[in-house]
């Protein structure tokens, strides 16, 4: 009888065991296919043309030009460079004519007008005549249009470069006919609000942990401890609100801004979204320190001030290089609230005073009508890498801390 | 075996949909509430819509692949896409159910009251940077747009900026609701806003699209007459072979009844 129900309740354990292996590979697989999935849609981006996909840059067969950074398309294209001469083109009409699809029907003389009406298989024909006729001219047309018989010239843009995406400091990603994927001001916007939430959330959240480990009383103990729980509760689209309408106009004021949708309101809000992990945190850290410890400073002599100073902290203090790192964490990857407050200006930042744009919002507001596949939508992927990147960076650097803290204890 | 058995059974799907007589309308999300409405009526009397957002361009995707019976679209249908349809051997018919008035609106407190599309231009694409430049105090200009991926934002982008770039400074934020409030908070803001949406705690500009000769103010009456400018009509496309099927929804938007459900969106009726 003993023997049976032993040999069952091995049984089960064996079950149990297996169960735990189940889902804590199939957990680890999950986490490595969306790694893989993350990197594989954002990886064609480098293979991808700067120009709109299935379009063309067509010019007179007489224009000598040769060569067009994407930058110099899009000022042609917006009007900034309208002299051949700035682009180093020698014509007897320096002028610059820009020619889009929708410009067709204002060239086309009434014959052909009359044709495009009975079939749009007239068009390449139409078009390969108002090249023809303006020597001046740079389309901007379907590929399609241009393979029949077109006497002039096209020009190859190349494809995306690595020094361009890394490096560029414009976020056009819908722009026509060269989208600019410049992700500098992005990274930086990122990087900028995040540090200003955690200068601003470490000193407050230190010392509120400090005074719920050491200096509070059971009751305010046992009072706080659910309010700062309730803080990471909060929906953040909540705290975006709340910064949108408390924050954004009181920084305005205060700093006597043009506009208070700045870096500083993002690191605001991060700062109070952060402070529940960098507390928590810590404040564990701080409790683990032995009774023993700081005991013997009290011991030695020393008062309260100087054991939480000279013992307390320095003994947790990887604990709290670890809460400070994750706190980090927290403020890089959150999106709502900063789309909310940070403004979303595609520049580069100077001061903690200026709008910025971060990556986690430009993927929410852009990912959802980005055409699946497209250029855009790969753009999109590589922030996500870089993000994963730069969070991966911070797990590493934590556990970096926290072996460390491993060592000294043995 | 298997795959046989799966590709039967969207078989018989898809050929049961016809024979439930639902009508599918897709795309653009400026018309989407407004079609809903509609459906939401026309379904009182028996008819049967089936409407879903996505934005324009996804809506006159499927116009072209024949996934949807009606393409809701805030935009006319460009010159490539009706290259597409035509390619595709489909004839395409052109409804206007409704009007959007986009108003330029600006703090209260602003002293300039009417600005030209050129002024407009200049401001959005970071050319004039203070408001002293179009007449009124020393201030800078802070412009407010929608997210890229808005219709709204191509819309004023083709209209006001000629298919000119935004400046790279222009703040963008993530709905209409925000412009208004950001607009409200910031004394040097400027922006733009679907018509439905201007209450009293922005103020609206007057415009004018002939260099400054007559300036029109927003509104619905002035939409309608077509004297202020910044206006975009609401499309439905539909193929010419399923015409029968889908007149009746529209005939009835088209109806007394259906234009009062437009105003009541906040959309300018057609008639």
């Amino acid at each position: 009888m003993n023997k049976i129900f032993r040999g069952r309740k091995y049984f089960l354990e064996a079950i149990w065991e297996g169960l735990l292996k189940i889902s804590g590979s199939i957990t680890s697989i999950v986490v490595l296919l969306i790694v893989v999935f993350l990197f594989k849609e954002g990886m064609g981006l480098f293979n991808s043309k700067k120009i709109e996909d299935g379009y063309s840059i067509a010019i007179n067969k007489t224009n000598t030009l040769t060569k067009l950074s994407s930058e110099e398309v899009k000022n042609v294209f917006d009007a900034e460079i309208t002299s051949w001469k700035a682009l180093g083109v020698k014509m007897e009409n320096d002028e610059i004519v820009v020619l889009r699809l929708n410009d067709v029907e204002s060239y086309a003389n009434e014959e052909e007008m009359a044709l495009l009406d009975q079939s749009f298989d007239n068009l390449p024909k139409v078009i390969n005549r108002i090249i023809e006729d303006n020597p001046n001219m740079i389309a901007f047309v379907p590929e399609t249009y241009l393979n029949k018989g077109f006497s002039g010239k096209k020009i190859d843009l190349g494809n995306i470069s690595p020094k361009e995406f890394f490096g560029g400091k414009e976020w056009f990603p819908t722009a026509q006919p060269v989208p600019q994927f410049g992700v500098l001001p992005i990274i930086l916007g990122t990087l900028w609000v995040s540090l200003g939430a955690i200068l601003l959330a470490l000193p407050f959240g230190l010392a509120v942990s400090i005074y719920m480990s050491e200096l509070a009383s059971t009751r305010i103990y046992k009072l706080m401890k659910p309010v700062i729980e309730l803080l990471a509760g909060i929906p953040s689209v909540v705290y975006g609100f709340f910064g949108l309408i408390v924050i954004v106009p009181l920084i305005q004021k205060v700093f006597n801004l043009p506009v208070g949708e700045t870096a500083m309101a993002g690191s605001i809000v991060l700062g109070i979204m952060a402070l529940p992990t960098i507390i928590t945190i810590s404040e564990d850290a701080l409790r683990t320190v032995p009774r023993a410890m700081k005991e013997a400073s009290l011991a030695l002599g020393a008062n309260k001030w100087q054991t939480i100073i000279k013992v307390t902290i320095p003994y947790a203090i990887s604990g709290i290089t670890a809460a400070v790192v994750l706190g980090i964490g927290r403020a890089i990857g959150e999106t709502m609230a900063v789309l909310m407050v940070t403004g979303n200006a595609a520049v580069i930042p100077h001061t903690l005073l200026e709008p910025v744009r971060t990556i986690p919002a430009t993927i929410a507001a852009e990912l959802g009508e980005a055409p699946s596949g497209g250029v855009h939508y790969q753009a999109l992927f590589v922030l996500g890498c870089i993000l994963f990147i730069l969070t991966l960076i911070i797990n590493l650097t934590v556990e970096y801390v926290s072996s460390k803290n491993k060592h000294k204890a043995h | 075996m298997k795959a046989r058995k799966i590709i039967l059974a969207i078989a018989l799907v898809a050929l049961s949909m016809p024979t439930l007589n639902a009508q599918k309308v897709k795309g653009s999300d400026t018309v989407l509430p407004l079609s809903q409405k509609e459906a939401e009526a026309y379904g009182k009397k028996g008819g049967k819509i089936t409407v879903t957002g996505g934005g324009s361009g996804v809506g006159l995707a499927a116009l072209i692949d024949g996934s949807t019976d009606i393409a809701q679209s805030s935009r006319k249908m460009k010159f490539d896409e009706k290259a597409k349809m035509s390619e595709a051997g489909k004839q395409v018919r052109e409804v206007i159910i409704a009007y959007d008035a986009l108003a330029v609106v600006v703090n209260p407190a602003n002293k300039v009251s009417q600005l030209t599309r050129e002024q407009l231009e200049g401001i959005f694409t970071g050319k004039i940077k203070n408001w002293k430049e179009v007449g009124g105090e020393d201030l800078k200009i802070v412009v407010y747009s929608r997210e890229t991926s808005s219709g709204t934002y191509e819309f004023f982008k083709e209209s006001v900026l000629k298919n000119k770039n935004y400046a790279s400074t222009v703040l963008s934020m993530p709905a209409t609701g925000a412009i208004i409030q950001s607009i409200k908070q910031t004394k040097g803001a400027i922006g733009y806003v679907g018509l439905a949406y201007v209450n009293n705690t922005v103020k609206d500009l007057k415009v004018s699209y002939n260099k400054g000769k007559t300036y029109a103010d927003a509104s619905v009456a002035n939409a309608k007459n077509k004297t202020y400018p910044i206006v975009r009509p609401l499309y439905y496309y539909y193929e010419l072979k399923k015409e029968k099927q889908v007149k009746p929804f529209i005939n009835f938007v088209l109806s007394a009844e259906g234009q009062a459900i437009v105003s009541k969106v906040g959309y300018i009726p057609v008639k």
